[in-house]
């Protein structure tokens, strides 16, 4: 099953990479990952999906609430949350193809960012379905460059994850 | 006070208690030696490589409790270390290993002798930390020796560049008293509620075992075990890092468990209906193939460390905490509740196990006039009064020290259990030695482990260590040669050692004395000789059986049901 996990940690060089080498170590997947400073900047805020059964979940929380700079941790996807997640898509946009193109970006609520005579950049924000379906949905021929954030989340509700 | 780096470093070895260091100088480290030199409280041991520091450092721990410490150089120093590290990391052994740096500036240069230490080391040390300011030193290091001794222990390292020890460069200096790290709170108490569930299921089990690990070793919770084990009259089976934690001399004590554990002890856990497992980890030396493992049990499995719980095998009733304070209150539990285990079913259980006593599965030729290796364990047993540290390498004798020594107490059997790292013996020996001298401390060992650290032969004559190497060369790579005869049809394939040195000479060219015996109605004598020479290392060459095989012995993927007894096992 897909979880997704949202990890405090402590904003220090190597934190990163003792996360990634669990997970490369111990033969777990990171579907992907995203991370930047919190607004306190000694933490880290963390977003990582990954698949298992409930046995190697559990061991991945562990293992992950073992490591020394991990300050918190919680699996989103035990409660009712909200993920979204960026891309910035770049598309061919020819004179047969233009209406097109923006059409489609204003249907899922997309921002055109850049314009060129023949490309268009397309900013866009949604849950990963969303933006796979964006992708689907215009013709693959015209698709120059995708560049996706990988999904960050956060849990509905006044509570929050902090120290 | 205003000291410099290098002088930092050893204050802070000083203030943290630290008496001994184990290490090798080189070019990061210079100015830390220097410091060194001007001072006479911590004791610098020189070793003859960085492994034998780590696996010194080590053995001081495991036979102490207390931390044990190795300093070493950037580059070679560092990696050549890693082995000791990670063969600390595999038993849970609290260590922390200062490794020099090239100077910051150069770090990610390539300069000379620079690698990646804090990425090597990453996946096999409990944490490390590169030191970035002077400033930083003392915190850090508080910090290291904090997390090595908390909660699970385990290596902690601490890369300095060369420059932070800069001697010119002085800085005021305190040492924290305390230290509080918000990422890092270790369980110190077990739930209270989960015990008493524990208790109940104890109290009405038919067939327990108690299977207990190395975490009683490092937890300190022998006592209490005994207590609690002693309360309801319940089988014990120990690990092969367990070992000592319960005496084995005593009644309720039925051998190690495992892959070469003893036939009752491994039937008890095949046939349980509970079992209790103490600061052990299901290791799969120890589980055998895990869909025949305890088939009909319920498990309560008490440990330190959550990730502990449930990792290998499913376990029903977890208390995480330290398993001294646990198993303390669980006695206290088990004391008010009143109430006594089943007598009629726990009489049914011991007659049972009795039964699988009876098989006898330890037994060996003992008419043999080659000596056998189990008879020379026996001997040594019976020479040191069943009370001296013994130090292990990795091999068949490692298994038939396990399984004839006999230890009746905790942190006297020091071997590397998890990494199983050859080599080790003989610098865990020294490590031991130096921190109970006086003691008899017996280095058991094979003609192939020795010899990857028998550098180490110089250290122990320079710093007077008067080690009892007892040496069982069979002239195979015997737990190889085994797995061959068994496995292969016979296809010896490289577990033949060729070449071997004239062991006697060796030791004597290094200034020690060597002895050699093949015969076993002489061993008894040289041995006891060997023992009397309290201040001289002896290195005793006993020359054994080369065909003999460690039994019981479990198959990888097979069940505990499913043991290959020796052929004088029998029912007796």
């Amino acid at each position: 099953m897909r979880h997704i996990i949202s990890i405090l940690m402590e904003n220090e060089s190597g934190a990163l990479s003792r996360v990634a080498g669990l997970f490369s170590a111990r033969g777990y997947n990171i579907e992907s990952l995203t991370v930047a400073p919190t607004e306190d900047v000694s933490l880290s805020r963390m977003t990582l999906v990954t698949r298992g059964d409930e046995a190697i979940i559990e061991q991945i929380t562990k293992q992950l609430n073992k490591l020394v700079e991990v300050v918190k941790l919680l699996d989103l996807s035990e409660g009712p949350h909200i993920e979204r997640e960026m891309m910035l898509v770049k598309l061919k946009a020819e004179r047969t193809h233009r209406e097109e193109v923006k059409r489609m970006a204003d249907i899922f609520r997309g921002k055109i960012i850049d314009v060129t005579d023949t490309s268009y950049i397309i900013e866009l924000t949604g849950d990963a379905d969303k933006l796979d379906a964006f992708i689907k949905a215009v013709h693959e021929d015209l698709v120059v460059e995708v560049v996706r954030t990988g999904p960050s989340g956060i849990a509905r509700g006044a509570k929050g994850l902090s120290i | 006070m205003e000291l410099s780096g290098g002088e930092i470093v050893i204050q802070c070895l000083k203030d943290e208690g630290v008496e001994h260091v184990f290490g090798y100088p080189g070019g990061a480290v210079l100015h830390i030696y220097d410091a060194i030199f001007r001072q006479d409280d911590v004791q610098h041991i020189l070793v003859r490589h960085e492994q034998a520091a780590t696996h010194a450092a080590d053995g001081y721990a495991r036979s102490t409790g207390k931390p044990g410490v190795a300093l070493v150089t950037s580059g070679p120093g560092a990696t050549n270390a890693v082995t000791g590290i990670a063969t600390a990391y595999m038993d849970s052994i609290p260590m922390v290993v200062l490794t020099g740096q090239v100077p910051s500036p150069f770090i990610g240069s390539d300069a000379f002798q620079e690698v990646d230490t804090v990425g090597i080391t990453r996946p096999c040390v409990k944490h490390n930390f590169l030191v970035k300011d002077v400033r930083e030193i003392a915190e850090t290091i508080k910090k290291a020796f904090y997390i090595a001794t908390s909660g699970r222990p385990g290596p902690v390292v601490v890369d300095i560049p060369k420059d932070i020890t800069d001697p010119n460069i002085k800085v005021p200096y305190a040492y924290p008293k305390k230290i509080k790290m918000r990422s890092y709170n270790p369980v110190v108490k077990g739930h209270l509620g989960q015990i008493k569930r524990a208790v109940e299921l104890m109290l009405s089990a038919e067939r327990p075992v108690f299977y207990t690990g190395g975490g009683v070793v490092t937890g300190d919770g022998s006592k209490y075990l005994a207590d609690v084990v002693r309360e309801l009259g319940y089988p014990i089976t120990q690990t092969l890092m367990g070992l000592g934690a319960y005496p084995s001399s005593d009644r309720q004590f039925i051998g190690m468990l495992g892959m070469h554990g003893t036939y009752e002890a491994n039937m008890a856990m095949h046939d349980t209906d509970l079992l209790i497992a103490v600061g052990a980890r299901f290791d799969d030396r120890v589980t055998g193939h895990i869909a025949h493992f305890c088939p009909n049990a319920t498990i309560i499995h008490i440990d330190i460390d959550p990730s502990s719980i449930s990792k290998n095998v499913r376990v029903d009733v977890p208390i995480v905490g330290p398993v001294k304070q646990v198993l303390k209150d669980m006695h206290k539990v088990i004391k008010e509740s009143g109430r006594k285990p089943d007598a009629g079913a726990l009489k049914r259980w011991w007659a049972q196990i009795d039964e699988w006593r009876r098989m006898k599965c330890l037994s060996y030729d003992t008419k043999s006039k080659l000596i056998k290796p189990q008879f020379a364990v026996e001997t040594l047993h019976k020479v040191t009064g069943g009370d001296a540290f013994i130090a292990s390498d990795v091999g068949q004798h490692q298994m038939f020290a396990a399984q004839f020594y006999g230890f009746d107490k905790p942190r006297r059997w020091v071997n590397s259990g998890g990494l199983g790292t050859m080599g080790f013996g003989l610098p865990a020996g020294m490590g031991i030695q130096m921190a109970n001298p006086g003691a008899d401390v017996a280095v058991v060992t094979g003609e192939g482990s020795i010899q990857m650290c028998i550098q180490e032969l110089a250290t122990c004559k320079q710093y007077d260590l008067p080690l009892k190497i007892i040496l069982l060369n069979n002239g195979y790579l015997g737990m190889v040669r085994q797995w061959q005869e068994f496995f292969y049809d016979g296809r010896y394939a490289h577990s033949y050692v060729d070449a071997l040195p004239d062991f006697v000479k060796l030791a004597e060219s290094y200034g020690h004395v060597g002895m050699r015996v093949d015969n076993p109605a002489e061993l008894e004598d040289r041995m006891r000789e060997a023992f009397a020479m309290k201040d001289r290392l002896v290195f005793l060459d006993v020359v054994i059986d080369p065909t003999e095989n460690v039994y019981p012995m479990i198959e990888a993927g097979k069940g505990h049901h499913e043991m290959q007894l020796s052929p004088q096992s029998e029912l007796v």
